[in-house]
């Protein structure tokens, strides 16, 4: 399991952006973190994946502090982070970053799988290079594909996934991540505003202002922000088409 | 032909005992093994060092090997090499070369290459250069490469330094006649005080004739690397160059591309992009498990590759 506790980061000029969070993220569940931009949500993330480290508080993954570990560490012991805005490189292919992600040589099929399941087309993507010739959404997709071809994963955590994907996908997503909810026992941590997300959430934690402001089973959550304040929600949009 | 000779001719030119199709084999400034074919002759050049290859029409994906090797110190080995493409010909050019020395004197490779390329022939040339051996004296490396086109011929030029040459200058200059079409691609490695000068001058004389130039290359340590690169349009013509540089550690990079349009209708593009390993790379390697050394070799080897 992994625990928050009383978790504070400033941005490097000093402002707080994290103001002391708690939170036990249930195992083997699907636990949204939601809320209005700019509330700390991203940061958060990017604290329990390492690529920050706290001002203050402890992280504990089974039992163990991890506070100093640092990103190669925490991903060899299963913590897995797709990041919001994917990153672009130039002369690596589809194909070598999801080798990498899953630490052996992945044979045609099971890249057709894996990239299927995020809604591309393996033949067309998997030579391709990880550079600005591939759309947002395509890029997004690939890197939503290098968490789940993980092996070793315990814990995922996903920034907004939904950004920048077409309904189509979007919908393959929703049923990946359920998929992954029911069959394989991860842990999962989402950043989204997504009420589609939400609605197949175990728990749902809404961070604003740097707080955690509310934690509880979606059954109790998910009524609160429907019949509050939906400025943190969205519902789903179309943004793009790609694949075949 | 010695044991340093032998692995290096695996590392620069893949050629192994037995390989089939023509080759010659330059040891130390002298010829360790030369077979000529059907298709593709080798002849000693009259008055000079080197050899001219003479490739048919009839050749159909034929390969060749000219590996050249340098494996004792103090050797300043110059070598002019002639290729004569004929007329709608098909061949695979696999040269290289690697010097050894484990001596304090300077030990030196100059190939120059001249390329007559018939029409609607067809070349790829693939060339590495490697420096190996421990010794303090200077490997150096010099290809001079000066080819010329005839009509609809294609050339495709994929050249890599691997590592380990302390110093390369190498100077490529094109001449494409009508619907003639270049495709260059470079790749370049350099480390510690290693200095490496490129110079590429291609002139579109013919019209839709057209050049792809891709220059890729990581200076590290405190290596020093210069870039220079012309393109001359001179009829209706199209012109491609791109230079991308990762500097690592003290690494240098002074890159200079040029494009020169001497027709309304020549269009020419430059693209260039020089700078270190975004962080945020490394950051998304490191989330899949590698260290922060691991992850900029691959990203080095991803980009060189």
């Amino acid at each position: 399991m992994l625990e928050l506790k009383d978790i504070y980061w400033n941005t490097p000029e000093g402002e707080a952006i994290v103001k002391g969070i708690s939170l036990s993220v249930p195992e083997g569940k699907l636990t949204v973190i939601t809320g209005p931009n700019g509330g700390g949500k991203t940061s958060l993330s990017k604290l329990i994946a390492g690529i920050y480290r706290p001002n203050g508080g402890q992280m504990l993954l089974d039992g163990q502090d991890i506070t100093e570990w640092d990103i190669t560490k925490r991903a060899q012991n299963g913590i897995a982070y797709a990041f919001q805005q994917p990153v672009r490189f130039k002369g690596l292919t589809v194909r070598d970053l999801l080798e990498l992600s899953a630490e052996e040589t992945i044979a045609a099929d099971k890249l057709c799988s894996m990239l299927g399941t995020v809604g591309l087309c393996a033949q067309d993507y998997m030579d391709r290079t990880m550079d600005s010739s591939l759309s947002g959404g395509e890029s997004k997709r690939i890197e939503i594909a290098t968490v789940l071809c993980r092996k070793n994963a315990e814990i995922m955590v996903f920034d907004e996934p939904e950004a920048g994907i077409d309904l189509w996908s979007f919908s393959n997503l929703i049923n990946a991540f359920e998929r992954l909810k029911t069959e394989s026992g991860r842990t999962l941590i989402i950043i989204s505003h997504q009420e589609r997300i939400m609605a197949i959430a175990d728990y749902i934690a809404v961070v604003a202002d740097g707080k955690l402001k509310s934690f509880g089973s979606r059954e109790e959550i998910l009524p609160q922000l429907l019949a509050g304040d939906r400025s943190s929600m969205c519902p789903v949009k179309t943004v793009e088409k790609e694949g075949c | 032909m010695d044991s340093v000779t032998k692995d290096l001719l695996g590392l620069i030119s893949d050629m192994k005992e037995g390989s089939e199709g023509a080759f010659n084999i330059r040891e130390n400034g002298s010829c360790a093994g030369v077979k000529s074919t059907k298709h593709i002759r080798i002849e000693p050049k009259p008055n000079a060092s080197g050899i001219v290859i003479r490739i048919s029409g009839d050749t159909k994906h034929e390969t060749v090997f000219i590996p050249a090797c340098v494996t004792r110190s103090g050797i300043n080995d110059l070598a002019y090499n002639d290729f004569i493409v004929e007329d709608g010909a098909d061949v695979i050019i696999v040269a290289g070369c690697g010097v050894h020395s484990n001596g304090k004197e300077e030990t030196r490779h100059s190939g120059l290459h001249h390329f007559q390329i018939g029409k609607g022939a067809k070349v790829l040339y693939k060339e590495k250069h490697i420096g190996t051996g421990d010794g303090t004296g200077a490997k150096k490396i010099d290809p001079v490469t000066d080819i010329v086109m005839e009509e609809d011929s294609y050339m495709e030029m994929d050249t890599m330094q691997i590592r380990g040459v302390t110093e390369t200058t190498r100077s490529t200059t094109a001449v494409l006649k009508a619907g003639a079409k270049l495709i260059i691609r470079e790749r370049l490695l350099t480390d510690d005080e290693e200095k490496a000068y490129s110079d590429f001058s291609v002139t579109l004389d013919g019209e839709d004739s057209g050049v792809d130039l891709i220059s890729r290359s990581v200076a590290k340590g405190n290596s020093y690397q210069e870039y220079k690169s012309v393109i001359k349009g001179n009829c209706r013509c199209t012109g491609h160059s791109e230079c991308d540089a990762i500097l690592s550690g003290n690494g240098i990079v002074n890159a200079a591309p040029a494009l020169y349009a001497g027709h309304i209708d020549a269009s020419l593009i430059h693209e260039a992009a020089i700078g270190k390993i975004a962080g945020e790379q490394i950051i998304k390697l490191c989330t899949l498990g590698l260290t922060e050394e691991e992850a900029e070799q691959k990203i080095i080897e991803g980009f060189l590759k």
